[in-house]
């Protein structure tokens, strides 16, 4: 398979830029998710093959990561931190309205795959608390308000 | 969204900025305005030097590594076996996942070029001519960052063939890593960066004899990387002079948690929780008391009002039994439910744990369990002395050091914090649900 | 001389080769240090953390399996501190551990319990739920069940490292992490079940064996394996005349710990369905069973009333049964006329080799593959022909750092663990070696192994290049089966008899044999008949076999024989090393061949020896011992379970040349000849359908 023009542009890129080409494995990974909107079979395949891997090998490697996966996630992957800092400013407190406001629950998606949910780990916003992700865009010290917001700008259409 | 200077870092009157300094300017990730605030000056500088003159001056600057196991910079970059034929490597840690900790972000979206800079210097130090610069895949923004500094570098010549005409070679790699918080420990990332799952490697051998691909490897964190460029401008003694003995410099400190003003700020090394606290942060929100301190992100054993006079330095820190760390000072209040706080930490390090080692996979695990059933009420007074006991279990005797990170927390929750366990028995539900 | 440090542990001065890991340093010196994960030979992985100790001056406790002995050190395995410790991974160990022992197979014969018993709590702080997830079966052979996983990763790293097939790996992480298998919900690899023997717990199990039985309703016998030429043992684990298992974790054999799926399941064909338990003779063209006493009285008859007769011997019968039956042919039947099915050739090699000492021998046996530090590998595909051998280049490769140089009609998949390989068209072998030379050249000993490629004039040329090269060169010949060797050995040639002497008088070949105007036949363990046509009703056919093969069915009387797991005798495996085949069990109606042809020849007024039934195999041995060249070998030795190598001779062997007789039955993993056909386990795995060795070899 191939992947968009500029996705081969960074791959070749990649391929130079290491003296061993697996050490390409992780960050194709991601980004070949980011453009696919999951690690299909075929896109393990692909990559396996390019960097002279096995399919296992590749595997392995998914089953690690935490950013990695083989379903596909919402349109936009909202991602709420609870770690201690975002705990003591209210992080549970957003995590329980995000669930609440979107219906579905940690690692779920909704019907029409438009948002998807996941409690994760600390994610470095930690003065800023409580934190959360919309696929890689940050928000700082949300809370129940500002997080009703940032979802009804991206269900008009807005946002990332 | 991508916040701006004001945003993070709040500013205090007691920071002494050497790292941040140019953080201000317009345009500061640019490399025109790098270049025109003394930027690649000291590579040029360190291209006139030896090797052991480069080594000898970050030795003297009292530099220790940033990441939180403060490890002597010059002392590690003194082990890279001169007499090894193989490729070296220099490798920057910028998998910043400690909890508590948000401070290398900092550096790469004010000030990527100071980074690349200070690995270059590593690599005259070492004869090496790549390096990686390792950043967590959460943190896509900064890569982008990154990458626009490396291409600008690139452009303006240096970075590349023969950088400025002196006839030194250096490339860099700005490096996406994929959600794992044990690749922010320095053999899983090289793992990590090999393509492999992010599992530690047995040590010695360590990484400046066998690191990346086997080879010499200096591998830093941001932090250290990007200090040493000032250290090399206006010297090691200079540097030093800004903190205490044997903890020299400023150190990017986070505080967060209950306090007023939360951010990111540079201050020099000695500087009293007690001052960081109340006058750096503006003090506690509500001003309502402190109950505890976590020093140097989660995994470093926690504080007490008692200890509000120890200096933030490694050393001073060792003494009260814990570490300075990666400078991620939370600050808890009065109604902070400590049973709920090591509840919380727990949950990570049993998410985190790469599950390569018994007592860490079972322990964090194990205690995970434990810890959930007892904040709901479900706690025994048996299990008090459990929790202490497994962490006691898992402590110095997991292969890397997470299990470690995760055991100190806990002991220090049981001994400061007995109270709140007590009060969860019984069947009673979590005393200070509401309370915040 | 290796440098010897001094060391302390538990307050005992000790000695060890420097650098020695401690764990195996305190093992040389009868202290037990407890480990999941280290297992010799393996990468290391400090994973499991039982192994470890404390050592003078260092804060924490170390990991016994990556700490080398170095003088001075003071160590304790054996405080207050290390069996806290123990006690605490243990008990971290079982709070994900299902404590299903009583149904587990590893029940009895697990590692986990041995170390819970010896150095675990009796009981258990944990009171949460454990984690479930349900069994996978990854292949009709190979389950998995990863609750009960203890992550020590020896499965992986020994199909990784030792198999060189890396079927398994480690997915998830933390506490979910999990042993996974290469496509996903099943297994593709060779099926040897290697990551079941070493398993330390009942996480792998066998789909042959699981939930069948308890380890100590079984009783263990190790015996050479029945199928390939390069005679692993398998420990056959035998209940009620039933083998239950195969295994070799007690390494009793010249394999070490090694077994490939043939070994480890291809013993069903003992218990087939399709066994010939009753003697059958022809009667109005049908084969009709009978009684014994008819059946050899038919024979015997038949084969009286014939004037001229040809002998066919097998590549899997003991040597004292194909010694047997070349002495019944020359002496009884006084025919000059017998063979069997070639696949080596031996008698070319013994004669290039003519007149160099017998010490040190120029044939190599299966140790000196580990040893060497090269070895040239010409032909044949010793993944599939001869697993052990390809087993012991990959260790010896990766341990020993052995240079491996192939030339081979097709890319094979030893290539991998190759220095350098040359493909090479058929009959250019010994021309392409030229590539090699400087190489080889620089090479200390080499050990030259070759397939049926090589034959005829080829081996000549093949010894003279060896003996260019300036070290101790060493051969060995691949052959197809357990007994292709001993075959040789016994004599069962029509030019030659026992012990590589010529024959009285010269015989016709298998080929010409078959294609004559014998009268009458007498087929021991082989199947001619799937080769060359042999007209039924033509002359009169005595066989003897366990199955009723396509030889079988054209037979005027067929006598059913006992399987190689039957009988006692000896086997003589392709490197020339003899072993003692051990009696496993009874199969109910069938005899083995060494009865059979001793009754034969007791009703045909034949005095062969052998008489007495229940002694007459060790009779023929010393026979041999005695009588044929090269086996006057320690019998001690070989009572005891060793494995003896023939001595090697050095005088001439004037033989006849038949290059075109000499070829492999290209056997894959999956496929055994007749006794293949008969295992179930075998056919079962997916991979048995498209295995094929590569065009061109074995030919």
């Amino acid at each position: 398979m191939t992947f968009s023009a500029p996705l081969e542009k960074r791959f070749a890129r990649m391929l130079q830029s290491y003296p061993q080409k697996r050490s390409a494995l992780v960050p194709m990974l991601m980004y070949a998710q980011d453009e696919v909107g999951s690690l299909t079979d075929e896109v393990i395949a692909e990559i396996a093959d390019r960097l002279g891997v096995t399919v296992l090998q590749v595997n392995e490697v998914i089953g690690y990561y935490s950013m990695m996966h083989k379903k596909p996630l919402g349109q936009y992957h909202v991602q709420v931190y609870t770690n201690i800092s975002c705990m003591l400013r209210g992080g549970f407190k957003v995590w329980d309205h995000a669930r609440k406001t979107l219906g579905i629950g940690h690692k779920q998606v909704d019907a029409d795959g438009r948002f998807s949910l996941e409690e994760v780990e600390c994610i470095g916003s930690c003065c800023w608390a409580p934190a959360m992700q919309v696929n890689y865009d940050y928000h700082h010290n949300v809370t129940p308000e500002s997080f009703d917001r940032v979802i009804n700008e991206l269900k008009k259409g807005g946002g990332q | 969204m991508i916040y701006g200077l004001r945003d993070l870092m709040p500013g205090s009157e007691h920071e002494v900025k050497v790292i941040s300094r140019r953080f201000d300017l317009p345009n500061s990730a640019s490399i025109d305005t790098y270049l025109a605030n003394e930027g690649y000056q000291a590579f040029l500088k360190a291209r006139k030097m030896t090797q052991d003159e480069i080594i000898e001056e970050v030795k003297k600057s009292g530099l220790r590594g940033r990441g939180g196991a403060g490890f002597s910079t010059g002392m590690k970059w003194s082990f890279v076996p001169k007499n090894i034929q193989k490729p070296r490597y220099i490798v920057c840690n910028a998998d910043e996942s400690e909890p508590g900790t948000c401070k290398d972000r900092l550096l790469m979206q004010f000030d990527p070029h100071e980074i690349i800079e200070g690995m270059m210097i590593a690599g005259l130090a070492i004869d090496a001519h790549k390096g990686f610069i390792y950043i967590r895949g959460e943190y896509r923004f900064l890569i982008e960052i990154v990458e626009k500094a490396i291409d600008e570098a690139y452009a303006r010549g240096w970075l590349g063939k023969n950088i400025q005409g002196t006839g030194f070679d250096f490339d860099c790699v700005a490096h996406s890593g994929a959600g794992a918080y044990e690749c922010g420990e320095e053999s899983a990332l090289l793992e990590s960066l090999e393509g492999k799952r992010g599992i530690p490697r047995i040590r010695p051998p360590f990484p400046a004899v066998a690191g990346l691909y086997q080879s010499p490897t200096i591998l830093n964190n941001v932090e250290t990387f990007a200090t040493v460029p000032a250290i090399i401008l206006k010297g090691g003694d200079w540097y030093h002079a800004l903190g205490t003995p044997k903890n020299g410099g400023t150190k990017l400190t986070n505080i967060s948690g209950h306090v007023k003003r939360p951010g990111c700020y540079e201050l020099p090394l000695g500087i009293s929780l007690r001052k960081a606290i109340y006058e750096v942060a503006g003090g506690m929100e509500g001003d309502k008391k402190i109950k505890a301190i976590i020093p140097g992100g989660s995994s470093t054993p926690m504080l007490v009002p008692d200890q509000l006079d120890t200096p933030m330095d490694f050393d001073s820190m060792a003494k009260q039994g814990t570490f300075l760390g990666s400078g991620g000072l939370v600050v808890m209040n009065e109604d902070t439910c400590m049973v709920e706080v090591a509840l919380r930490v727990m949950r990570f390090y049993s998410h985190e744990s790469c599950g390569w080692c018994i007592p860490c996979r079972e322990g964090t695990t194990w205690l995970k369990k434990m810890l959930t059933r007892f904040h709901a009420g479900g706690g025994e007074e048996r299990d008090i002395n459990l929790i202490n006991e497994l962490a006691q279990a898992m402590l110095g005797r997991t292969f890397c050091p997470l299990g470690d990170a995760a055991a100190m927390p806990m002991i220090s929750a049981v001994k400061h914090f007995r109270a709140d366990f007590e009060a969860h028995l019984n069947g009673n539900k979590c005393p200070y649900e509401g309370r915040q | 001389m290796p440098e010897l440090v001094k060391f302390k542990l538990n307050d005992k001065e000790l000695t060890a080769e420097k650098g020695t890991l401690l764990i195996e340093a305190a093992r040389q010196n009868g202290v037990e240090i407890p480990a999941f994960c280290y297992y010799p030979g393996l990468s290391l992985q400090a994973a499991c953390r039982m192994c470890l100790v404390d050592i003078e001056k260092r804060p924490k406790l170390a990991t016994a399996c990556t700490e080398p002995v170095m003088e001075g050190m003071v160590v304790w395995s054996d405080n207050e501190k290390i069996h806290t410790a123990r006690k605490t991974t243990l008990e971290f160990l079982l709070t994900n551990h299902p404590l299903d022992c009583p149904v587990c197979d590893k029940g009895g014969e697990c590692e986990l319990q041995d170390m819970v018993f010896r150095y675990g709590a009796g009981g258990s702080r944990f009171v949460e739920e454990k984690l479930h997830v349900p069994e996978q079966k990854w292949s009709p052979v190979v389950y998995y069940d990863a609750p009960r996983c203890i992550l020590c990763y020896r499965c992986i790293r020994i199909c990784n490292e030792g198999m060189g097939v890396g079927a398994l790996g480690l997915n998830y992480r933390g506490v979910n992490s999990e042993i996974v298998p290469n496509k996903g919900d099943h297994l593709e690899c060779e099926e040897c079940g290697m990551c079941i023997d070493i398993c330390p717990v009942g996480a792998l199990t066998s789909g042959a064996y699981r939930y069948q039985t308890r380890p100590w309703e079984m009783t263990y016998v190790a015996t050479p394996c029945a199928h390939c030429g390069d005679g692993c043992k398998v420990t056959l684990s035998v209940r009620n005349n039933q083998i239950m298992r195969g295994n070799n974790r007690d390494a009793s054999g010249l394999n070490g710990e090694f077994l490939c799926i043939k070994g480890r399941y291809g013993y069903d064909f003992t218990h087939s369905a399709e066994r010939i338990t009753k003697p059958r003779v022809r009667k109005n063209d049908e084969l009709v069973e009978c009684t014994w006493t008819e059946a050899i009285a038919a024979a015997a008859a038949g084969l009286k009333a014939a004037k001229t007769h040809g002998v066919i011997g097998s590549t899997h019968t003991t040597n004292e049964e194909n010694f047997f039956l070349q002495k019944f042919a020359r002496q009884g039947l006084k025919t000059p006329h017998i063979d069997h099915r070639r696949s080596a050739d031996f008698p070319a090699l013994m004669d290039a080799l003519a007149g160099r000492p017998a010490t040190p021998s120029a044939l190599a046996t299966s140790r000196d593959v580990l040893e060497a530090p090269a070895v040239l590998l010409i032909g044949n595909n010793p993944t599939d022909q001869h697993p052990m051998l390809a087993w012991n280049i990959r260790t010896a490769v990766r341990l020993r750092k052995q240079h491996l140089y192939i030339v081979n009609r097709a890319s094979i998949p030893l290539v991998a663990q190759a220095e350098a390989a040359k493909i090479a068209k058929a009959g250019e072998e010994i021309e392409e070696l030229e590539r090699f030379r400087d190489a080889l050249a620089k090479e200390k000993d080499v050990v030259i192994i070759f397939g049926s490629e090589v034959k005829g004039a080829d081996i000549t040329k093949l010894v003279a290049f060896g003996d260019t090269l300036p070290g101790h060169t060493r051969y060995i010949a691949l052959a197809d089966n357990a007994n292709s060797r001993g075959a040789v050995d016994m004599g069962v040639l029509p030019d030659l008899g026992p012990g590589y002497q010529p024959a009285a008088q010269a015989g016709m070949a298998l080929d010409e044999m078959l294609a004559g105007n014998l009268e009458a036949f007498l087929i021991v363990g082989a199947n001619p008949a799937r080769r060359y046509l042999i007209q039924a009703g033509k002359a009169f056919v005595v066989v003897q076999d366990m199955f009723l093969t396509e030889t079988a069915q054209i037979a005027d009387v067929l006598l059913p024989s006992a399987g190689p797991y039957e009988k006692g005798g000896t086997v003589t495996n392709t490197y020339g090393e003899v072993q003692r085949q051990k009696l496993g069990l009874l199969v109910n109606g069938a005899k083995t061949d060494l009865e059979i042809l001793s009754l034969i020849a007791r009703a045909m007024g034949f005095d062969l020896g052998a008489a007495n039934a229940a002694t007459q195999s060790n009779e023929v041995f010393e026979e041999i011992r005695r009588s044929v060249k090269g086996y006057n070998i320690a019998a001690a030795a070989l009572w005891t379970g060793s494995a003896v190598p023939a001595v090697t001779l050095n005088g001439a062997v004037p033989h006849r040349d038949r290059p075109d007789l000499i070829a492999s039955s290209n056997d894959t993993l999956f496929t055994s000849g007749t006794l293949g056909r008969y295992c179930s386990a075998l056919s079962a795995v997916a991979e048995a359908k498209e295995r094929k060795n590569p065009e061109g070899i074995g030919k």
